[in-house]
């Protein structure tokens, strides 16, 4: 019973990652009909983001942007980051910041990446915007091989973790307490923040019929970026999150994890937001389950098992709805 | 008679030829080095026009291809170590014994790959567009998972002591055996209907193209020349490991066709060689040589979405101009319709 309850913690909390991302995915797609390889890469890419403005790049790097980094606080945050440099101390609002600026510096990137590479193919076939994405997607991975290093990295405690003891012997982490409230706050903001302001009636409207849209006096150009922006912030908070969860961050960490994200978002019912958020969640514990109860060798293959089945069973997904295809 | 006798001369000439730069490369007049990027685009060539095949002339968007090679390299690999080299030794283990143990193994990879590719395509291609991408895409990732997961392969450690023939003769046989085999079909009725899916395939379907049939078939004939690809992979360095059959496998061989132009053949095998030869000519740069293939392919779909050589047939245009005008400008008005295609 208490592995029980402890798989299912585990379960909601690695989920609660998933749907983060997952929402960038479905976001993007339902606008675009893209699927945007490079969207795994932009949550590694936050994660990073999180590890050098909690730890800096090193006096060496500083040196060489900027000579004498210890002159200045700019430089002393510059080299030995937010937490290292002595600016903030380990705490739950510490978090909170660093990963609100991951999340712009993020933001930033998705934008650029809408602008110069998928902009210029979109008036192309859909399947050249795939490969473009690919194309993202690899450069984002290897280039942050050269960066940031191949080799993987030891995330800073941002605060301190505990165990709390829960009922039935299962207990749970604060950082897992932390990343379940985080993410929930974070999808009620996007969800008011679609639902509830201009942008975002906008932004349902382009989903709707981008043409149409156009029509009707959108800038349509601004909501896709907007769209961007959303999503890329919502991976990078996961990235932040998972490496507050478990702190190792490497450049590839977002291949099988944005993969993952992907059949999640599929799961739910593609351009469905409360969708990609079912879909995490059900992919999460799924996973931990069979780590738990059959094999861990096989975690991979679980989401795509799933994938396989919903598409060939339910391909609108679990709160999708079907489109019927015309001539 | 002239026609079979024709095609018959042509084949044996090609595989004297064959034979006898086998010798040249297993001597020492060429330096190793170099036939062995040779032989790699060989196999790099199997690989990216079945692909094609699938992919450029069908219009399905497959992005699991590593994982039939994977299908074939490592069922052929259980064949050589456990009955091709005892097969070779009752054939007096020279060439030709192994040449004949390497067909053996080509067959058994090849119709292993056919079987996955039927497996894995009767259901999943009745999906299009991405979803067809993703799906085939997590196809390839549960073949992985399960080659880390058999013991009697060797699983996450790899696979080793697969007998290693490295023949330039029955790797550029393949090869040419399969720029052959997806030249016929592309040029035949089969091959129209699959082209006829690849342009609308509502329409197809209205014509009385079973489209559903097609797609398998092709799907099939495709995994079936990547598991021959596998083999020969398999028995280049002597060793498997599943991580070479992840994804970015499947990248590579589908950035070698989108490089050369879906739905070209001279394209694949010219993107084959250029993504085989380019990582050692790039060898100087070894940690940038990743940023720049994936630079250059957003930079190649941003400028020229339909690949270097787009839909165009070279062969045909090359047999166009040496019968006469009236089928030279066929040819021309088909590969101009597929520009305006992609333009669109």
């Amino acid at each position: 019973m208490s592995t029980l309850l402890q798989q299912l913690i585990n379960g909601i909390s690695l989920g609660a990652i998933y749907a983060l991302i997952a929402l960038g995915y479905t976001m993007v797609y339902g606008i675009l009909r893209l699927i945007n390889f490079a969207h795994g890469d932009v949550y590694m890419v936050g994660a990073f983001m999180g590890y050098y403005l909690a730890g800096g790049i090193g006096i060496r790097g500083a040196q060489m942007l900027m000579g004498n980094p210890d002159s200045n606080i700019f430089g002393r945050i510059l080299a030995h980051g937010l937490l290292g440099g002595g600016v903030l101390q380990p705490s739950l609002v510490t978090a909170l910041v660093i990963m609100l600026l991951a999340m712009a510096i993020c933001a930033a990137l998705g934008v650029i990446i809408e602008r110069f590479a998928y902009r210029p193919v979109r008036k192309y076939t859909r399947l050249t915007a795939l490969i473009t994405a690919i194309g993202v997607s690899l450069l984002l991975e290897n280039g942050g091989q050269v960066v940031f290093g191949a080799d993987p990295k030891f995330f800073p405690e941002l605060f301190k973790k505990r165990n709390v003891e829960l009922f039935g012997g299962a207990s749970i982490n604060t950082a897992d307490i932390a990343v379940l409230v985080i993410a929930f706050a974070l999808m009620v903001g996007l969800q008011l923040i679609v639902y509830r302001t201009k942008t975002g009636r906008a932004m349902r409207a382009v989903s709707f019929n981008l043409n149409s849209a156009k029509l009707m006096g959108i800038n349509t150009d601004r909501i896709i970026a907007f769209t961007f922006a959303l999503g890329s912030a919502m991976a990078a908070a996961a990235g932040v999150l998972v490496a507050i969860r478990i702190p190792r961050v490497d450049p590839l960490m977002g291949i099988l994890v944005g993969l993952k994200a992907f059949v999640a978002a599929v799961l739910g019912g593609i351009g469905n937001i409360p969708g990609a958020v079912l879909g995490g969640l059900l992919i999460g514990i799924t996973e931990t389950m069979v780590v738990g109860y059959l094999s861990p060798t096989y975690k991979d293959a679980v989401a795509f098992a799933i994938l396989i089945l919903i598409l060939l069973f339910r391909p609108s997904g679990l709160l999708g709805s079907t489109v019927q295809e015309k001539v | 008679m002239s026609r079979y006798v024709r095609n018959l001369i042509i084949a044996l000439a090609v595989l004297a030829v064959l034979y006898g730069l086998n010798f040249v490369f297993a001597g020492r007049m060429i330096s190793p080095y170099f036939s062995r990027i040779l032989m790699l685009s060989g196999i790099s060539i199997t690989l990216a026009v079945s692909l094609n095949l699938i992919n450029g002339f069908t219009g399905q968007f497959s992005i699991g291809h590593a994982g039939f090679m994977a299908v074939g390299a490592y069922s052929s690999a259980y064949f050589s170590v456990n009955y091709g080299i005892r097969l070779a030794a009752a054939l007096g283990d020279g060439t030709l014994g192994w040449i004949v143990a390497l067909a053996a193994a080509t067959l058994v990879g090849a119709t292993c790959a056919a079987v996955a590719g039927l497996v894995v395509g009767v259901p999943s291609l009745r999906l299009k567009g991405d979803y067809l991408a993703i799906v085939t895409l997590g196809f390839g990732q549960i073949i992985v998972v399960f080659l880390n997961n058999i013991e009697a392969i060797g699983g996450a450690r790899g696979y080793s002591g697969i007998p290693i023939v490295k023949s330039f003769f029955w790797i550029f046989l393949i090869a040419i055996l399969t720029i052959v085999i997806v030249y016929n079909i592309v040029h035949s009725a089969f091959g129209r209907a699959l082209i006829s899916i690849r342009e609308d395939e509502i329409a197809a379907e209205a014509m009385g193209v079973n489209t559903t049939r097609y797609k398998v078939m092709a799907f099939v004939i495709s995994s079936a020349l990547a598991g021959a690809g596998g083999v020969l992979f398999a028995h280049f360095d002597g060793y498997l490991n599943p991580k070479s059959f992840e994804f970015l496998k499947s990248f590579e061989i589908l950035i070698m066709i989108i490089l050369g132009g879906l739905g070209s053949i001279v394209g694949s095998v010219l993107g084959a060689i250029l993504l085989t030869v380019l990582p050692e000519a790039l060898r100087g740069f070894a940690q940038y040589r990743m940023v720049i293939y994936s630079l250059l392919l957003i930079i190649l779909m941003i400028t020229r979405p339909q690949g270097l050589l787009g839909k165009s047939d070279v062969f045909k245009k090359w047999r166009a101009r040496l019968r006469g005008k009236r089928e030279g400008e066929n040819a021309i008005t088909e590969s101009g319709a597929g520009t305006k295609k992609e333009e669109r």
